[in-house]
């Protein structure tokens, strides 16, 4: 474990400070339009003092706590890939010239830094890398990996799961283990709020070391922080059970509960647009009025909507069952063929942002309740 | 943060332009674009694919329909869909270009099958892909035994590269078969779907290969005739998918199937690896 200090809220001011100062757009937890999402911070006074979300099935509400805390929220409403994959990206433009066409230069990548980051969260960035990086033979698309490069990365632990945190069932938390430059620790102790500070790279070391006023945390500090991601382990809303599921989910393709499914589902999307690991996007071309400029723009895309497999003039996932199947099942189980990890990190924004409140949690479970691969409808599923 | 690989700013995603050669009118919906390398030389294996993109209209996935071993140019043989593939069928010879990205994809097994029958059956525009390993198994006959050709189509008009179909079935190297689904009178050819051609050709199941491209129907009701009805070992079935891919890479999400990305793991699949997939609607 690397040194280990302590502050008050003026140091994580500095902190913000101190990346800014490294040329870092600092992108953080700010309450807007009475949600919580992820903007531009300048200082510790943008930070959702007092804040908090609940969330449940189908429902979200920012509530004050009623004391000092900045990381008193579950997790933002919408995720970071809207930074590193943002949701319109100009893949390339051309102009039309005589050996074809010529590409424009495209935009130096931002440099980030995002502060409030959860560990499920960094999870799902890790996730993302499997997808977009080298692992599949799969090279980068467009600028993600260049951003990423470029990105600073400041956790924070969670001691407050909310109602749809599943982060213990997935191993990605509350408490964030690799992946980050800096990662923080909020404990209320002895009345104050008091920030335990640990360093998970070079860059985060060398920062820390020109922080002023970072002090050497007490043991009682320390036990405090210990006690409290310990306690957030044993509060987790949700559980999933992921033993054997990619082989339950791949057997179940014919099980009649994804019409039950269908039934409730809107195909609405929205569990796409909110999941940090979802990466499936499209791509929208733009011709200028007079023929001679392009514009190729990669889009979010999801695999709720009838447009998504559709092939010479036909969807091929045509029902909605279908389409739910397709994404549990890519989620929780063929995610494991292809990247040798599940792709649910167990953030719980699926099951707040769906309008009719459809619990990834509770319908694989309801497969493995009805799990059918031992009966004649069972046979030849996906696996 | 995080170990990646090298920043790729101007990456795979950005097609380079090809001169148009020809475009030759195939069918009534159907072209062959025949194309100029920018840089003299394009290498592919027979069954691979490239993205083709209409500046400013879109792109789309097309299999390579010409010879391997002709590097100096590439064919794409493109059936009129939708407004990417017609506005394909207007550009000018010698003065458009279209983008290509590629050569994506698996190739048809043409080293396993060395010493094989080879049975290749296509239906409809599935002969577009097949055609490179037609003219491979051609090119290098000693490598293979039978070389067998089992064509189906919907009516005599909708006849596929016919002129070298014909010419294919005089020679007596290679074994070609044609039949129709509806003839008219001036038919005089086999009507019915193309399995019914198999049992008139002379092949050792034991020891051949086949290459399947065409409707997934006819794909599957083939490769369960093959193997129900002669015994094929399904992972000497070969068969070929599509899907409306956008990136051709893996990371558009379009292509899935199963836990396969058929960009990157296919599109050329040995049965063993999709056949199961089939028969479940809408996976």
């Amino acid at each position: 474990m690397s040194e280990m200090y302590v502050s008050g809220q003026s140091g994580i001011g500095r902190l913000i400070q101190a990346l800014a100062e490294r040329g870092h757009r600092v992108i953080g937890p700010v309450v807007r339009n009475e949600a919580l999402v992820y903007d531009e911070i300048k200082g510790v006074e943008d930070l959702p003092k007092g804040w908090t979300d609940l969330q449940e099935p189908g429902r979200y509400r920012l509530e004050q706590r009623g004391d000092e805390k900045l990381f008193g929220y579950v997790v933002g409403s919408a995720s970071w890939k809207q930074f590193l994959n943002p949701p319109e990206t100009v893949l390339w433009s051309g102009t039309l010239s005589p050996e074809g066409f010529r590409t424009d230069p495209l935009p130096e990548p931002p440099k980030y830094a995002f502060f409030g980051v959860r560990p499920c969260e960094v999870a799902a960035m890790q996730v993302l890398d499997n997808v977009y990086g080298s692992d599949n033979g799969t090279p980068s698309m467009g600028m993600r990996t260049a951003t990423r490069e470029l990105t600073f990365i400041v956790a924070v632990n969670c001691v407050e799961p909310g109602g749809n945190c599943f982060c213990v069932s997935m191993d990605t938390g509350p408490t964030a283990n690799s992946g980050f430059d800096i990662s923080i620790t909020e404990i209320a102790h002895n009345g104050n709020m008091r920030y335990l500070i640990e360093s998970g790279s070079e860059a985060g070391t060398e920062i820390l070391d020109e922080i002023v006023g970072l002090e050497e945390p007490t043991d009682a500090e320390i036990a405090a922080q210990e006690s409290s991601l310990a306690e957030a382990a044993a509060n987790m809303g949700r559980t999933l059970d992921v033993e054997g599921l990619p082989e339950l989910l791949k057997g179940n393709a014919r099980n009649p509960r994804w019409d039950s499914i269908a039934d409730r589902c809107l195909a609405c999307a929205n569990c796409t647009m909110v999941c940090p690991t979802c990466f499936c996007n499209t791509i929208d071309d733009n011709l200028s009025l007079d023929g001679k400029h392009a514009t190729r723009t990669r889009k979010w895309d999801s695999c709720f909507t009838l447009g998504f497999s559709y092939m010479h003039g036909r969807p091929m996932r045509e029902g909605v069952g279908a389409r739910y199947r397709q994404w549990i099942t890519h989620k929780l189980a063929t995610w494991v063929d292809q990247f040798d990890e599940l792709g649910c990190v167990g953030c719980g924004r699926c099951i707040t942002w769906c309008p009719v409140g459809i619990d990834i949690t509770q319908e694989a479970a309801a497969i493995r309740r009805a799990d059918l691969r031992d009966t004649p409808i069972g046979i030849g599923g996906l696996a | 943060m995080a170990t990646l690989i090298e920043p790729v700013v101007i990456d795979q995603m950005t097609p380079i332009p090809f001169k148009v050669r020809t475009v030759r009118e195939e069918l009534s919906h159907t072209f062959t674009l025949e194309l100029e390398p920018p840089d003299g030389e394009f290498h592919f294996e027979p069954g691979q694919f490239t993205m083709v993109y209409a500046f400013g209209i879109g792109e789309v996935p097309i299999s390579i329909s010409s010879s391997a071993s002709e590097k100096s140019s590439l064919q794409q043989t493109i059936r009129r869909t939708g407004a990417v593939t017609h506005a394909l069928g207007t550009v000018i010879p010698g003065r458009h270009h279209v983008g290509i990205r590629g050569p994506y994809g698996t190739p048809w097994p043409m080293k396993q099958a060395r010493g094989r029958d080879l049975l290749i059956i296509g239906g409809g525009i599935g002969l577009a892909p097949l055609r490179p390993a037609i003219y491979h198994a051609l090119e290098n006959r000693d490598d293979y035994e039978r070389v067998v050709v089992l064509y189906g189509t919907r009516t005599p008009d909708d006849i596929l590269f016919e002129t070298e179909l014909r010419r294919w079935g005089d020679r007596d190297d290679i074994t070609t078969l044609i039949t129709v689904d509806a003839a008219d009178r001036g038919w005089y050819g086999a009507v019915g779907v193309v399995t019914r051609l198999i049992g008139r050709v002379g092949f050792d199941p034991s020891n051949t290969t086949a290459m399947v491209c065409g409707p997934e129907i006819m794909m599957t009701v083939t490769a369960e005739r093959l193997m129900e009805g002669y015994a094929m070992a399904p992972e000497n079935i070969y068969v070929t998918m599509e899907r409306n891919m956008k990136c051709g890479i893996g990371v558009c999400g379009h292509c899935q199937f199963g836990e396969k990305f058929i960009c990157v793991d296919g599109a050329v699949f040995p049965y063993t690896e999709v056949g199961h997939l089939f028969d479940i609607k809408g996976v």
